[in-house]
């Protein structure tokens, strides 16, 4: 048995300690949010943090994540008001969706480390997410947007 | 003492042959010296013995290595690292960073497991991956083999490291994994087991750097 901490909650799976964190997480833990894109590690879909670093899960073998803190995008926040989830509705910025919750989980990271991040910043931080749809202009307004709100403090940080 | 380390830079001639032979004589006789005090600790330093041929000989060996893909790669003139056997600038378009291990969500170890992933196109794997850190960039790219031999030993360019550190570094767990590079990449032109010989011979022969 390997022992998983996902979004605060302890998780005993029966898994091999090869398999991808993805599969552990959508599969035996039952959280789908997170999504697979290409599987190795170059589309940035299957984003979920692990000790608070936005790991790739697709190419993270669970035995590097037991015992660690693991983040998806349905613990980003207890209502759903994390402020780039307040942005990302606002600005709408989703067209399929489908890489989004990579994207989020990406973005949370830089606004963590940087509350007041410049275009350039965002670029760099968001360079390892694609969007097929190409909604890179909205998601970097709703990252402005975003920071915004952290600073004010009107929601959940 | 033994023979310094810091005249490094000077180009080879046939005249410090005969240096190299009398470096050789003052070193026995100083080892000599040291062994009939009792109360003198032994010489920690690695011994050097000049020979500007044998060094540059070495070092072109050694360059050969650090230019391939493999070292190159993550010695780049930009703070993008490169990718793959023609080294172009890597997907995604990472940065170094301050640390050397990236930016915000695109941090090094983010894709970069411990060990290799399996399959072609996927990210090689070591647990310590990262760049040369921005304050010590250790670039290789478009370094000519004179420039890169000076630059190599140069502490203020180097991370501090002595002759002692250097030797040392060539068994580095991020150098090895150069000869353990994930399928479809080339592995350097030397094994390691010769690229580490002539890395020692080039830096215990004066670390001389050739005149190109």
């Amino acid at each position: 048995m390997i022992s998983l901490n996902v979004n605060d909650q302890n998780f005993d799976i029966d898994a091999d300690p090869d398999m991808p964190l993805l599969w552990a997480i959508r599969d035996l833990v039952g959280l789908t949010g997170t999504k697979y894109g290409c599987g190795v590690a170059q589309c940035g879909a299957c984003v979920v943090h692990l000790n608070g670093e936005a790991v790739r899960s697709c190419i993270t073998k669970v035995s590097r994540a037991q015992g660690q803190k693991i983040r998806t995008i349905e613990g980003l926040s207890q209502n759903n008001d994390h402020p780039l989830q307040l942005a990302w509705n606002e600005v709408n910025v989703p067209q399929c969706g489908y890489c989004h919750s990579g994207q989020l989980m990406s973005a949370a990271v830089l606004l963590r480390e940087n509350p007041n991040p410049s275009d350039a910043d965002i670029d760099q931080a968001m360079a390892g997410n694609i969007c097929r749809c190409g909604t890179y202009l909205r998601i970097r307004k709703a990252i402005h947007l975003a920071a915004e709100l952290q600073k004010k403090g009107e929601t959940r940080g | 003492m033994i023979n310094r380390f810091s005249k490094f830079t000077k180009e080879h001639t046939g005249a410090l042959r005969m240096t190299a032979v009398m470096g050789t004589i003052l070193s026995l006789v100083t080892l000599m010296a040291f062994t009939l005090h009792h109360d003198v600790k032994p010489v920690a330093a690695p011994i050097v013995v000049k020979d500007s041929v044998a060094s540059v000989a070495a070092f072109k060996k050694v360059y050969s290595v650090l230019m391939s893909p493999r070292c190159m790669n993550c010695h780049p003139s930009g703070d993008i690292p490169l990718q793959g056997d023609d080294s172009h600038l890597h997907t995604m378009s990472p940065r170094r960073g301050v640390d050397g291990k990236g930016v915000y969500a695109m941090k090094c170890t983010n894709c970069h497991q411990p060990t290799n992933t399996a399959g072609k196109h996927t990210p090689p794997g070591n647990p310590n991956w990262h760049l040369p850190p921005a304050n010590m960039k250790m670039i290789f790219q478009g370094r000519s083999a004179n420039q890169l031999a000076k630059q190599l030993v140069d502490r203020k360019q180097n991370g501090n490291k002595d002759l002692k550190k250097l030797l040392e570094h060539a068994d580095d767990g991020l150098v090895l994994s150069g000869w353990n590079p994930g399928e479809g990449r080339t592995l350097p032109p030397l094994s390691h087991a010769e690229f580490k010989k002539q890395w020692i011979i080039w830096l215990k022969t004066g670390a001389y750097a050739p005149a190109k």
